[in-house]
């Protein structure tokens, strides 16, 4: 039995809901839930390159790449922004970021 | 052979990605985090995608998890109190899990019932060779623009981040030019015996 497409699917599919639990279990700690947004693009990428090598159309890895190059950015911003709030508030508490509700 | 090495790699993304989300220390996460990137470019390796795997080793691990290592040991903060708590949340995430992952395997067995396995393998040529010959013609365009968003990207970085400290000493060139004699030199007549 080779590898077939499906067998990544699953693997994608498996980060992909680990990823949105752990946006879920770790509601404090914004740190951890960038990294899970992280295993969510991972896991999109997994698909993007699986699809692309078992069709064989070479896109999907342009595309996955396309979609590394947004994730390496959305890191760098929201770090950013993640130091800037520590630096104002003096804590990473997600539920203390409600300011803006009036 | 290649679906024992598949299913080794399987295993070890998975038992790491859950680790990222479980792990206590931060620090913990993102050593999890690398590991699970390194085993997924294995995963690709495996597929024949490999520069994409080593994109993903240069990018994610090089670049992206370091960015996270430094900003988890920049910031001073009580990760033990960050983590009470978070107990209560699991039933929660646990039944948007569930719901998420019944979705995505009904979506896969009603394609699977189907019966439209996709099985075709790439042209002859390398990996790399093959993703340059569309990325440099047909998707300049993709190209550049994921440039300029890493450029945007960079300069909001720079931005949100930097601050001026009000009392560093810096170099200020204009004022440095504008300077003359007359402002900076000062002739004082000192009495004999006197001090100024």
């Amino acid at each position: 039995m080779d590898i077939t497409v499906n067998h990544f699917l699953a693997v994608s599919a498996i980060l992909f809901t680990v990823g949105v639990v752990g946006i879920f279990v770790n509601r404090k700690n914004i740190i951890v839930i960038l990294m899970a947004i992280e295993l969510i693009l991972l896991s999109v990428n997994i698909n993007l390159v699986a699809f692309s090598v078992f069709s064989g159309t070479i896109v999907g890895q342009i595309f996955a790449m396309l979609v590394l190059t947004v994730a390496a950015a959305e890191a760098a911003v929201g770090l950013a922004i993640l130091v800037v709030f520590f630096r104002n508030r003096g804590d990473i508490a997600v539920e203390s970021i409600d300011l803006m509700k009036g | 052979m290649e679906l024992i090495a598949f299913y080794i790699l399987a295993a070890i993304v998975t038992v790491s990605a859950v680790a990222v989300i479980a792990a206590k220390n931060p620090v913990h996460s993102v050593l999890w985090l690398i590991t699970a990137f390194f085993t997924s470019a294995g995963l690709l390796v495996l597929i024949g995608a490999e520069f994409l795997a080593m994109l993903l080793v240069v990018v994610y691990v090089g670049a992206v998890a370091v960015l996270f290592l430094f900003v988890v040991m920049m910031l001073d903060v009580d990760f033990v109190e960050l983590k009470q708590g978070t107990l209560g949340y699991w039933p929660f995430a646990a039944l948007v899990g569930v719901a998420f992952a019944a979705e995505i395997a009904l979506v896969t067995f009603a394609r699977s019932a189907a019966g439209d396995e996709i099985n075709a393998k790439p042209g002859a040529a390398t990996n790399a060779e093959a993703i340059g010959q569309v990325m440099y013609t047909e998707y300049l365009l993709l190209f550049q623009m994921s440039g300029i968003i890493l450029l945007v990207a960079m300069i909001g970085a720079i931005v949100l981040t930097l601050r001026h400290k009000p009392h560093v000493k810096r170099q200020n060139i204009a004022k440095q030019t504008a300077r003359t004699r007359k402002d900076a030199i000062r002739r004082i007549d000192v009495e004999s015996g006197k001090g100024l």
